[in-house]
């Protein structure tokens, strides 16, 4: 069978890599979200905290010899943490300013990250082997998937459901979304409302932190990988409506599926088709598609 | 509100594609005026343009600038009675930005030569700038063979490589091993297509046959999709026509995909940078084709070390050449007393060429340097015995069969 002139097995296996693409997207789309829906921060350095986590799993491995099961746990952590210290040192000075102020600090923050490590490390990058669990691949069929991509889709999938579940159903998550509305009102109640953000802010990070150790194994990890995938998965937030948890989530899967396809039929515009869309989206539902006017 | 902060964010995500980051040379204001003999601006003053920040730097960067200053270095910064200055700067992979800051180099600080050129439209853009305005680009780093063909000028080397080199040796090798279908996973830029183009046509002429092609944006990060493409192809050889980091990522997913079972890669750029970073488990037994290796001789090896000092890694064929490129365009100011670039062009079309970089090699009359090149094949991680200790040289090309003969090519200045 063929669709469009391309046997329907290629075109599933390519739908497949689409979902492993759009889980990253999904991941780190979901952690802007969070922090732009509760701090109503853009946080432009959000490429850079992946790239970072990618690069604290490799120097945990290098220096310390832990492996890739505990830099799941501890390089979110520790980026987490450094989250902590840039919304202590940094950001809490401009939560009243406009939110460009919050673009260019964060933007010039990644900036300096990435030079960082750029003069640290070189631009080649250094290689991450798959962890041993997780090597090899199963036969589908239509392709071969190897297993860890398997492994980053059910990770991805797990943890946006989680993060949705705990905002918009459980206390802590109405307590952070009242925060936002009206600090002062829930400081009354006793809640210590400064905390909460530091706390939304490294758990924003951490997840980008967390994408950066699942791809490390994937892509080669180098000073520019987080730039490289940042302006796309902007995009998917602006797609999915600023700030909107599941929006982003949807979003991020969707449009991986969407650039899957257009590898197949039209290689050359799959860099391209996701900020084509972001423009159609932009006319017609100017709020993004999961967004609601203010 | 939230429109207002939707589009400055859709601004800002559009300006960070463009994120200016600037490294260059100190960059005195030279002083005008004829000195001594015929060296315009009383300087003679050289360019490196090459990319600092993106995916070649490692390759080029900052390490061709340390090269072009090493062979500065060796003439005590002083060459016909004026100052040697070595100017770098990044030209981001935007042949834009390149031209640019090539134009104010020429136009007002007095640069006499432009080398590296890293990344082939920035070289071409180099190309024509410099017959524009009448200086020399000795292009040691842009790979396409368009600068010898229809982009050839009076005014431009291309010095140490270019894809036909790396398509004939890298094609005809597998082709005779009996890798006869090919598929392409090609970058879509020039560089790109040159190395698609000119490899297919050694596949073909070899009686192999081009099963097709599939084209990735620039700094594509996933390449699964592209190599299922090529895995669907059922060709024998998969040629990556690419180069730096999307080399890199190409075959690692070409590994973990298990493409590499069933079929073979041949990369058409790879420098022993990428084989650093990918490390010889993911890469051994790849074939590859180089214009020169740091531990071919005592010579390299020399300079390997000089350099690995400074850099703390090994130079690649495109630090090499740079080096090479500003220390031949050195002596012959020497030699000269000149340095306008047709009295220079004139003097290496008549000198053998020698230092560590090539022996005996020669400037042919369309610009093409002719020299040796290498056949390599990346060693198993048991046969490397020392840092750095890559490559088996399989087979050393000589320049003459390994570029592309004169009465094939396209240039304007062949008398035909």
């Amino acid at each position: 069978m063929e669709i469009f002139g391309v046997p329907h097995q290629a075109l599933l296996g390519q739908l497949l890599l689409g979902l492993v693409n759009g889980s990253f997207y999904a991941m780190l789309s979901l952690g802007l979200a969070v922090i732009f829906g509760l701090l109503n921060i853009i946080n432009f350095a959000h490429g850079a905290m992946y790239m970072m986590g990618a690069y604290a799993a490799w120097m945990l491995l290098e220096y310390f010899q832990i492996g890739y099961w505990w830099s799941l746990l501890l390089a979110p952590l520790s980026v987490g943490a450094f989250g902590i210290l840039i919304e202590r040192v940094l950001m809490k000075w401009i939560y009243r300013l406009d939110h460009l102020y919050g673009l260019l600090l964060t933007f010039g923050l990644s900036l300096i990250l990435e030079g960082i490590y750029r003069d640290q490390f070189g631009v080649s990058g250094q290689p991450y082997q798959v962890p041993e669990l997780l090597r090899g691949a199963t036969d589908l069929g239509f392709m071969r998937l190897p297993n860890y991509r398997a492994w980053v889709v059910l990770v991805s999938l797990i943890v946006c459901l989680g993060t949705w579940y705990v905002i918009e159903r459980t206390r802590l998550g109405a307590n952070l979304r009242a925060g936002t509305e009206n600090p002062q009102l829930v400081q009354a109640f006793g809640v210590n409302v400064p905390l909460m953000v530091t706390l939304t802010f490294a758990f924003g990070v951490g997840l980008a932190g967390l994408a950066g150790v699942l791809a490390a194994p994937l892509y080669q990890i180098n000073p520019l990988m987080g730039s490289n995938l940042i302006i796309t998965v902007f995009a998917v937030v602006v797609i999915g409506g600023m700030g909107s948890i599941l929006g982003s989530i949807v979003t991020g899967i969707g449009l991986g599926l969407i650039e899957g396809l257009t590898k197949v039929f039209w290689s050359e515009a799959s860099s391209t088709v996701v900020f084509v869309i972001m423009a159609i989206v932009l006319l017609v539902r100017p709020a993004g598609l999961f967004g609601r006017e203010k | 509100m939230k429109k207002t902060l939707m589009a400055t964010l859709v601004g800002a995500a559009m300006m960070t594609g463009s994120g200016t980051m600037f490294a260059q040379g100190a960059g005195k204001g030279a002083d005008k005026g004829k000195a001594a003999g015929g060296i315009s601006g009383g300087v003679v003053k050289i360019g490196v343009i090459t990319d600092m920040s993106g995916l070649y730097a490692d390759l080029g960067g900052e390490g061709s600038v340390t090269a072009a200053r090493m062979a500065a270095e060796e003439f005590g910064n002083r060459v016909a009675g004026v100052a040697i200055e070595v100017v770098g700067a990044d030209h981001q992979n935007k042949p834009d930005v390149g031209a640019n800051k090539i134009r104010e180099w020429y136009d007002t600080q007095n640069v006499d030569m432009v080398s590296d050129a890293l990344n082939s439209a920035v070289g071409i853009a180099l190309a024509k700038i410099s017959a524009e305005k009448n200086k020399l680009a000795m292009i040691s780093g842009a790979a396409t063979s368009r600068l010898t063909n229809e982009d050839c000028n009076a005014n431009t080397i291309h010095y140490g490589y270019d894809t036909y080199a790396l398509a004939n040796i890298s094609g005809n090798a597998i082709v005779k091993a009996g890798g006869k279908s090919w598929f392409f996973l090609t970058s879509d830029y020039a560089l790109g297509h040159s190395l698609e183009n000119d490899t297919g046509g050694w596949v073909k002429r070899a009686g192999g046959e081009v099963k097709g092609a599939v084209r990735h944006p620039l700094n594509a990060s996933d390449f699964s999709s592209f190599l299922l493409q090529a895995q669907a192809s059922k060709a024998q050889v998969v040629g990556l026509a690419n180069a730096g980091g999307d080399t890199i990522n190409s075959v690692k997913a070409a590994v973990e995909f298990g493409l590499t079972k069933n079929q073979t890669l041949a990369g058409l750029l790879v420098f022993i940078t990428d084989i650093h970073s990918l490390g010889l488990q993911n890469t051994q037994g790849m074939y590859l084709t180089d214009g020169w290796y740091w531990d071919l001789n005592e010579d390299t090896r020399k300079f390997g070390k000089r350099f690995f000092e400074r850099m703390k890694k090994m130079p690649s064929m495109i630090h090499a050449g740079t080096y090479s490129a500003t220390l031949q365009y050195l002596k012959a100011v020497q030699a000269t007393n000149s340095d306008d670039p047709k009295v220079i062009r004139a003097y290496l079309s008549k000198t053998k060429m020698n230092d560590m970089f090539h022996k005996n090699a020669w400037l042919r009359e369309d610009g093409r340097v002719i020299r040796d090149m290498y056949l390599m094949q990346v060693k198993k991680p048991s046969e490397s015995k020392y840092p750095w200790d890559y490559y088996h040289v399989r087979a050393t090309v000589p320049g003459e069969q390994a570029f592309q003969p004169l009465a094939q090519s396209k240039c304007s200045l062949i008398k035909k």
